[in-house]
């Protein structure tokens, strides 16, 4: 077996031809599906002059293959580009988006963890009974409702109807200053600066957006949680367990979940990667001001850096999740780590 | 009473089909566990052999269904009890080693943390002290170097390796009056398989414990067991001592089975 530092760093090492890989495509998909962004930047009544002298400073003056050439050398120098949109490096408008989405992430996907698991074990448990049934219902819908519309649901519920919640505005209410910028998690820099009375508005407008996550990051979960659970009830080496005495809880919790997280954490990879990389339409919905609504925008305003910089950054993304997926599983399974 | 440790009596059951209609498998099962003796379950795949012992447990497979019967551990019927009770049977009175040993141990945790586990649920006590009883089982299994082994999965053990791993567990760690053991040397190499059935004579000789060995191999059955049960598809055929059945074979099947068992040998 190679050493661990090894493997990682090898790991890691393919994000460059991931990237390669879909920054090209990104770069002509996007040139051939969105034509020319020139006519969005200029006024209606814009000389051709103008126009010229526009697409020049927008870099769209050379021909495709050249434009090409320039947009990787300048990303071997790690540069991503300006955006049109914001003027500014997509680096930095990449950085300064990342928290919101990487904090909301976190507190759904924690959710949807914390109640999936559990309810997948319930169901393998009780296999073929009411709770079995209840529990594949309700993952089942789930999993065929989208995402935004469970969202929108949410805020007419809460927000509209019942007014327990605020309105889908963002990560504070409106006219409420952020504290300080220290690790951009609003529910760390608000406590962090002392105001507990910020944490508990920040903590109210994350709640339906988080919920959303959780309820569809659960669902399938839970299906897979209890399949796996399922199949290893039924092993030999359970039959063991309970041949020498064990309690059901130990059988359940101690000897059959650790063997039935393999294919969970696989799962959690995938739905982590999603999540992360911005919840595209749930992020609009809530106005959150996140990496999947710079990536909506960037694709509405042709604005080509900036999507492909959101792609890239997209694509190191799943490299990494499913670099610690696999380090998981030499963690859960002794057979992988030999 | 009686000197018999277990008393099976008038077994029967079927499995559950998808449409919900019953075909029996088991048809009357009769037979008796004598206390401190070895008995032999002998037939071939498929007569049921296996499905009795893993009912004594109450083990076995959930589309099993019983029709009728008894089976009285020290005169008290173990299909009376509930849950809770059956588990105070489990490990402590009866305990199983089965065919497969290494599908029997779970992969994710080590053999040594396996068998600790068991010594603290049967036992009680702390980790520490646990997991010394389970190397000291290991090393009395002859497993070299149990402290090693201990650490080790059940993948890094060859077949022979696990099953005596999964016999310090059941007679040693748990310390029942009744081993039952399913098909325990099927599966490995001939050299092997003797030395893991001079280790289970030896144990239950120093233990004093009751084996009930279900097992095809006849071979087996002459060298190490006083009294045989021959079954075939779901009924008992034949009862007695080793030496009137190898001997003196009364029903056909038995006489079937003990000629197939010499042919092969002579081949």
């Amino acid at each position: 077996m190679p050493p661990l530092g090894k493997m990682i760093l090898r790991r890691l090492l393919w994000v460059f031809p991931v990237a390669f890989g879909v920054v090209t495509m990104t770069f002509f998909m996007a040139r051939v599906l969105n034509g020319d962004p020139t006519e969005l930047y200029a006024p209606p009544e814009a000389t051709d002059a103008l126009r010229a002298e526009i697409r020049a400073r927008l870099g769209l003056a050379d021909p495709l293959p050249m434009q090409f050439v320039n947009y990787i050398s300048a990303l071997l120098r790690f540069d991503l580009g300006i955006s049109f949109t914001t003027g500014q490096n997509v680096a930095a408008d990449l950085w300064d988006r990342l928290p919101a989405t990487l904090e909301l992430g976190m507190v759904g996907l924690s959710l949807g963890i914390a109640v999936g698991i559990p309810l997948g074990v319930l169901a393998a448990v009780h296999r073929e009974r009411w709770p079995d049934f209840l529990v594949r219902g309700t993952t089942l819908s789930g999993m065929a409702l989208p995402q935004f519309w469970v969202g929108l649901v949410l805020i007419s519920i809460f927000f509209v109807d019942l007014r327990w919640l605020p309105g889908p505005v963002g990560r504070l209410p409106i006219g409420i200053a952020l504290p300080p910028k220290i690790t951009g998690f609003l529910l760390v820099d608000t406590l962090l600066a002392g105001r507990p009375d910020l944490w508990w508005l920040a903590v109210k407008q994350i709640t339906l957006p988080a919920l959303t996550l959780g309820f569809s990051s659960a669902a399938p979960i839970a299906r897979v949680t209890r399949s796996a659970m399922a199949e290893a009830m039924q092993s030999d080496y359970i039959r063991t367990a309970i041949a020498m005495g064990h309690s059901p809880r130990v059988v359940w919790f101690r000897y059959s979940l650790r063997n039935a997280l393999l294919p969970v954490v696989t799962l959690i990879g995938g739905v982590a990667g999603h999540i992360f990389a911005g919840a595209v339409l749930l992020e609009s919905i809530f106005a959150w001001p996140g990496l999947g609504q710079y990536a909506l925008q960037a694709i509405e305003r042709s604005d080509f850096a900036a999507l492909q910089g959101f792609v890239i950054y997209a694509s190191l993304l799943y490299v990494l999740a499913f670099l610690l997926v696999d380090l998981l599983y030499m963690f859960i399974d002794p057979r992988i780590r030999s | 009473m009686s000197d018999a440790l277990l008393e099976i009596e008038d077994y029967s059951g079927g499995f559950v089909g998808e449409t919900g209609e019953l075909a029996p498998v088991l048809h009357g099962v009769s037979y008796r566990l004598k206390t401190g003796v070895m008995t032999a379950v002998v037939g071939e795949s498929g007569s049921g052999k296996s499905l009795v012992a893993l009912s004594v447990l109450g083990i076995q497979p959930p589309a099993f269904e019983r029709t009728g019967g008894r089976m009285l551990f020290r005169g008290v019927d173990l299909f009376g009890l509930d849950e809770r009770a059956m588990r105070r049977v489990r490990g402590a009175e009866i305990s199983m080693v089965f065919q497969d040993a290494r599908a029997a141990l779970n992969p994710v945790f080590t053999v040594g943390r396996q068998l600790a586990d068991v010594w603290q649920l049967q036992h009680g006590g702390g980790r520490r002290a646990a997991m010394r009883q389970a190397i000291e089982a290991l090393g009395r299994v002859s497993i070299p170097e149990p402290e090693r082994r201990a650490r080790q999965y059940p993948h890094e053990f060859s077949g022979g390796m696990a099953q005596r791993a999964m016999i310090a567990m059941a007679s040693l760690i748990c310390r029942p009056s009744l081993l039952i053991l399913d098909e325990p040397t099927t599966g490995l190499d001939v050299t092997i398989q003797s030395d893991i059935m001079e280790l289970i004579v030896e144990l239950s000789h120093t233990r004093g414990l009751t084996t009930c060995l279900i097992t095809h191999d006849l071979g087996v059955v002459a060298e190490t067991c006083q009294e045989v049960v021959v079954m075939n598809a779901g009924r008992v055929v034949e009862t007695g001592s080793a030496e009137a059945i190898f001997t003196r074979p009364a029903d056909g099947y038995t006489q079937r089975l003990l000629s197939a068992s010499q042919l092969v040998e002579a081949a």
